[in-house]
């Protein structure tokens, strides 16, 4: 089972150590990480392993959003985008 | 790792396209509650809804937090009550107040099926709920009621059509202190779908099973968007492609949502009804995706053509990504859920007559339309019959559910607030149709329903 973890805003200094973080003090294991900057803002779309997760997926919704440092963070089950744009 | 754009995509949908899952509504069969006393029969009925969906709410929001998807509305909807009603004679109040108590108790947002099915003519306990409606309406909170009054294979019943005039105005009067909200919780229809999720005219069919999960979706605000930033000079083919792209996508996590939840309930999943419904949130709205077709406003010219690619090409994107389509899909056009309609009313560029044109290619009929409060119930059931015989004709479901607004005149407005949104009171025509609706009888089925 995979989530991915979403985050657009500002760009600034320490948002993937935060994520990172948070997802580790879950035990949701980083497997893919793609970020850029389109125009002013920061993107970044990480895919966690969360089949061992030590808590449920909406505390780790809660913790990051919790810690957003303003940034828009989004965590949603992999399965949404297969099943929106694949067939 | 899905594409990186294919993720920004979907995240701007939800966020700033407005796209949601409108409803999960479980469809509960209640033929097993019926007794020979109204008194037992209501209670199993609280027992049976009660055990049934207990967990529906607590798992559409499990399931909205999985997917980060909203889920707005979790529903209940039942086997037609006057079935119920004629097994136990007396007052089918009753069920409507048990209906009411047992919604709020699991927590859904409506429960649909206060409903008699009269096509043909009316069986005992439908003449009994028909006259109730006005009073359970008025007497509850949740409960929505829908009578069916034609099909194309049985014609159009006038008893019913004329009864339902009275009973819309009646309905209307008792929950006058209350903008009439109770006539927006009422709908009658031409070929009613047993499977429909959206509210107020879900009813759990007598030939569905005992328990199952449909699911309704919808984003008028992505399709727009989606218009939005196409070319300006594209043909409308390729809108109508676009468009089909669109509601492939929305439909693919319909059935996704609905999949999961069938499973976590433990219950068979039905359909996904992949319905355009627009919401009173700004750029959720089907009039706004006609004008960025390219009308300057809806109910223009060319309205009714540009309703017909859109409802077409929502159909044929939805059945491609679902082998479960059913209920209503299409394009609803609701007048006070659409900020869009709302505006074309007040600018005086869309009119009932436009609306009853474009009821014949969308799909469904005329919705949350606010009339003058002196309309006579002849008047509504002419209106009622106009509708059911483009239904019946053409073979779809139509439906009425129009807003007497009781003491106020053309110009004023109702506000319901919430999903109901609120409008202008429209101008109608008055001349009365009351000989031809006093005539009662049946309009005998049309040719098409000899399909045999």
């Amino acid at each position: 089972m995979r989530a991915v973890i979403s985050v657009i805003g500002e760009d600034r200094v320490g948002i993937l150590a935060m994520v990172s973080t948070i997802c580790a003090k879950a035990n949701a294991n980083v497997i893919e990480v793609t970020q850029s900057v389109l125009q002013e803002f920061f993107v970044m779309m990480m895919v966690v392993d969360i089949s061992n997760l030590n808590c449920e997926l909406t505390d780790l919704r809660k913790d990051l959003e919790g810690n957003s440092m303003g940034m828009k963070i989004q965590v949603m089950h992999e399965d949404i985008f297969n099943s929106m744009h694949r067939i | 790792m899905p594409n990186f754009n294919d993720i920004i995509e979907t995240i701007t949908m939800i966020q700033e396209e407005n796209l949601d899952i409108r409803t999960i509504t479980m469809g509960i069969s209640l033929l097993d509650c019926c007794d020979e006393d109204v008194d037992r029969s209501c209670e199993k009925v609280y027992k049976k809804i009660y055990n049934c969906a207990n967990n529906l709410v607590k798992t559409g929001n499990d399931i909205q937090q999985k997917y980060g998807i909203p889920i707005i509305n979790k529903r209940v909807s039942v086997t037609p009550i006057a079935m119920l009603a004629g097994a136990s004679g007396g007052d089918p109040v009753k069920y409507a107040l048990t209906l009411d108590r047992v919604a709020k108790d699991v927590g859904v947002n409506f429960i649909g099926g206060y409903s008699a099915l009269v096509h043909k003519g009316f069986s005992p306990g439908d003449e009994e709920l028909l006259k109730s409606i006005p009073k359970a309406l008025s007497a509850t909170e949740y409960v929505c009621a829908s009578v069916n009054i034609g099909s194309t294979k049985s014609g159009i019943n006038m008893d019913g059509v004329r009864t339902m005039g009275k009973v819309i105005r009646e309905t209307a009067e008792l929950t006058a202190d209350r903008q009439c909200i109770g006539a927006a919780k009422l709908v009658v229809f031409c070929n009613a779908p047993e499977d429909n999720p959206f509210m107020a005219g879900a009813f759990h069919g007598p030939g569905e099973p005992n328990c199952v999960i449909n699911v309704g979706v919808s984003g008028p605000g992505v399709v727009r968007a989606a218009l939005a930033k196409a070319d300006k000079d594209l043909d409308l083919t390729q809108i109508a492609d676009i468009i089909k792209k669109t509601a492939f996508k929305i439909t693919r996590m319909g059935q996704l949502v609905g999949s999961e939840a069938s499973h976590r309930l433990g219950v068979p999943f039905g359909i996904v009804d992949l319905s355009l419904a627009p919401t009173p949130a700004v750029g959720d709205s089907v009039a706004h995706i006609l004008e960025e077709i390219g009308l300057e406003s809806c109910g223009a010219f060319g309205t009714t053509a540009a309703l017909a690619l859109l409802n077409d090409a929502v159909k044929k994107g939805g059945v491609m990504a679902s082998s479960n389509v059913g209920g209503l899909s299409g394009a609803f056009i609701p007048v006070t859920e659409d900020e869009g309609m709302v505006a074309a009313v007040r600018s005086g560029n869309l009119t009932v007559e436009k609306l009853e044109a474009m009821t014949a290619v969308c799909s469904v009929g005329l919705d949350m339309i606010v009339i003058p409060g002196d309309t006579s119930s002849e008047v509504i059931a002419g209106i009622i019959a106009d509708e059911a015989a483009i239904g019946m004709v053409n073979s779809k479901t139509t439906a009425v559910r129009i807003i007497p607004a009781i003491g106020k005149k053309e110009g004023e407005e109702l506000e319901f607030g919430g999903l109901l949104g609120g409008g202008p009171v429209m101008k109608i025509n008055q001349s009365s149709p009351a000989g031809m609706i006093s005539r009662g009888g049946r309009i005998p089925a049309p040719l098409q329903s000899l399909k045999n």
